[in-house]
């Protein structure tokens, strides 16, 4: 092939991407005329499956919108985003994240809205290789538990639960469960993964990622030994679609969105 | 910049094409340079030699160092025969051998780290023969090493077979003519000839080796200490601490480069 062929063709590749991107972004920001528009949403891994249900009926309710999400572990999403990364919607699994996009300027202080509540469950996989009964068998040595990381908001909220288990169930108790801990996963859905291959045999997960797999089974953690987490979600200060941005919060905080949340196992929110 | 100097007509700055090639070449090299130099940049803050330092950062150094040391030794063990093997014999079907030689270095290394789970994990095809024997590999540092060999060692098998390759082929028959055994000629011949090609692939898979992270994070884990390496603490730290993050990358990069400096070394023809 001679270069200058090689050259055209690299040209026309050039051309062809730059006009992708330009018919990919609005071209008027208009909120009654909502033809094609794309809504960049950054959510939990925890919310994965209600949100993708909740992104369909979305679109399906205002035609020509699109909604694509980020699912990924909360700091990474906030991370991103005070790198620069555009988006619309945040909603991370805990109220710090937020207050530290708020602090950041990212999100005005006024805009985040508490939408669910979620708590923990211990997992196990299908047959119980381990013969788990109870919460207190996680300290029997020699049991593969896998956590989500400190990092992450569960795997914080996993440990508050066992601190709160430790005045119940003996003194040495979070430190013997915490040595049983073969992994701390990166995020709630690498530990149900894990738990769900069996590879380790029990696992910390909110109770609607539970929800998420029927096969595995399931020991609920008493309220006063559990942790409930609050979800907090706002539209990003420089988002380009504000107008739309507040639609998907007003709609999840409707009695449409409410039920699909609590179909996948979240609480109301407060 | 040597085949250019054996063309002298074709040196550059020379003709009105130049450009023809400038740019494309600064463009390219720009934009790797752009990104490193940033996280150089971003990651001289104060608490720069805090963060290199960290314990966390230590362990996860030194275990990095620890399991891609191993499987650098695992594979120069198994991969120098198996690539003078394939340098040497003829044998049906060897095109697909070399193709499964192949496949661990295009696929994804998460692709890698299902296949490994899904083989030798607890209730994995081979797992529960595993277990009868008590081992159980996911979780533990063995399976770091694991991951790390299935995406690294198919790199020193092609280097070593390569170099195998390039050896004249009537210094090996004229040791055969007086007398050498298969053994004597590949231990006295092949491995002095072939040294260059065999130190270069094994740094090769030593620094593949060391940057593995997707196959070593979905088989092994991440437990600090035990399974939790340097691109897996880096992925963390993005989560939690930006500077330790960093920090550890900018550390990854400078034992990389130190690395790939003996490489080059190794592969300049001998003066």
């Amino acid at each position: 092939m001679s270069l200058k062929k090689l050259f055209l063709i690299s040209l026309c590749l050039a051309c062809f991407l730059t006009a992708c991107k330009s018919s990919a972004q609005p071209e008027v920001e208009s909120d009654d005329a909502p033809e094609s528009r794309n809504l960049i949403v950054f959510v939990a891994a925890s919310l994965t499956d209600a949100f993708t249900e909740i992104g369909g009926n979305f679109e399906a309710r205002y035609p020509g919108v699109t909604v694509t999400f980020n699912f990924g572990g909360s700091q990474m999403l906030r991370t991103q985003i005070e790198e620069g990364a555009p988006v619309d919607v945040f909603a991370p699994a805990n109220e710090e994240e937020m207050d530290l996009l708020i602090r950041g300027g990212f999100v005005l202080e006024t805009s985040p809205r508490i939408f669910l509540t979620n708590r923990l469950v211990l997992i196990l996989p299908a047959d119980n290789p381990a013969g788990i009964d109870s919460l207190e068998d996680l300290s029997v040595p020699g049991i593969k538990l896998v956590l989500a990381a400190e990092e992450v908001p569960v795997g914080r909220y996993s440990r508050q639960a066992l601190e709160k288990m430790t005045a119940s169930f003996g003194a040495d108790f979070k430190d013997k469960v915490l040595a049983n801990v073969v992994s701390n996963e990166d995020n709630v859905r690498q530990v149900v993964a894990k738990v769900q291959l069996g590879e380790a045999d029990a696992g910390i997960v909110y109770v609607s990622d539970a929800v998420a797999v029927p096969e595995l089974q399931i020991i609920e953690i008493p309220a006063d030994l559990n942790v409930a987490a609050t979800y907090p979600i706002a539209p990003l200060a420089e988002s380009a679609n504000i107008a739309l941005a507040e639609k998907f919060v007003d709609y999840l905080l409707s009695n449409e969105g409410q039920a699909t949340l609590r179909k996948w196992g979240f609480g109301p929110a407060p | 910049m040597t085949r250019l100097q054996k063309k002298p007509h074709h040196t550059l700055g020379d003709g009105h094409s130049t450009w023809i090639f400038l740019l494309p070449s600064l463009t390219l090299l720009v934009f790797f340079a752009l990104p490193l130099a940033a996280l150089v940049y971003r990651s001289l803050a104060p608490g720069f030699l805090a963060n290199a330092l960290s314990e966390q950062a230590l362990k996860a150094l030194s275990l990095s160092l620890a399991t891609s040391s191993v499987t650098t030794a695992v594979s120069i063990v198994l991969g120098t025969p198996l690539a003078y093997l394939l340098s040497h014999w003829k044998f049906k079907h060897k095109a697909w051998l070399e193709l499964l030689l192949d496949l661990p270095i295009v696929l994804p290394p998460s692709v890698a780290g299902l296949a490994l789970l899904v083989a030798f994990g607890r209730r994995g095809l081979f797992g529960a023969w595993l277990g009868e024997l008590g081992i159980s590999l996911p979780f533990t540092t063995a399976a770091v090493v694991f991951a790390q060999i299935f995406v690294s060692a198919p790199l020193y098998v092609r280097a070593a077979r390569i170099g195998f390759a390039h050896i004249d082929k009537q210094l090996e028959e004229s040791a055969y003519v007086e007398g050498a055994n298969q053994w004597q000629v590949f231990n006295e011949v092949m491995i002095p000839l072939g040294a260059r090609a065999l130190a270069s692939g094994a740094i090769l898979t030593w620094t593949r080796a060391l940057g593995e992270f997707g196959a070593t994070i979905l088989f092994a884990g991440n437990l600090e200490g035990v399974t939790q390496t340097m691109p897996i603490a880096i992925y963390l730290g993005f989560e939690r601490n930006l500077g330790v993050a960093l920090a550890l990358s900018v550390v990854l990069m400078v034992v990389s480069v130190i690395l790939l400096m003996v490489t080059k070394r190794l592969d300049k023809p001998s003066d």
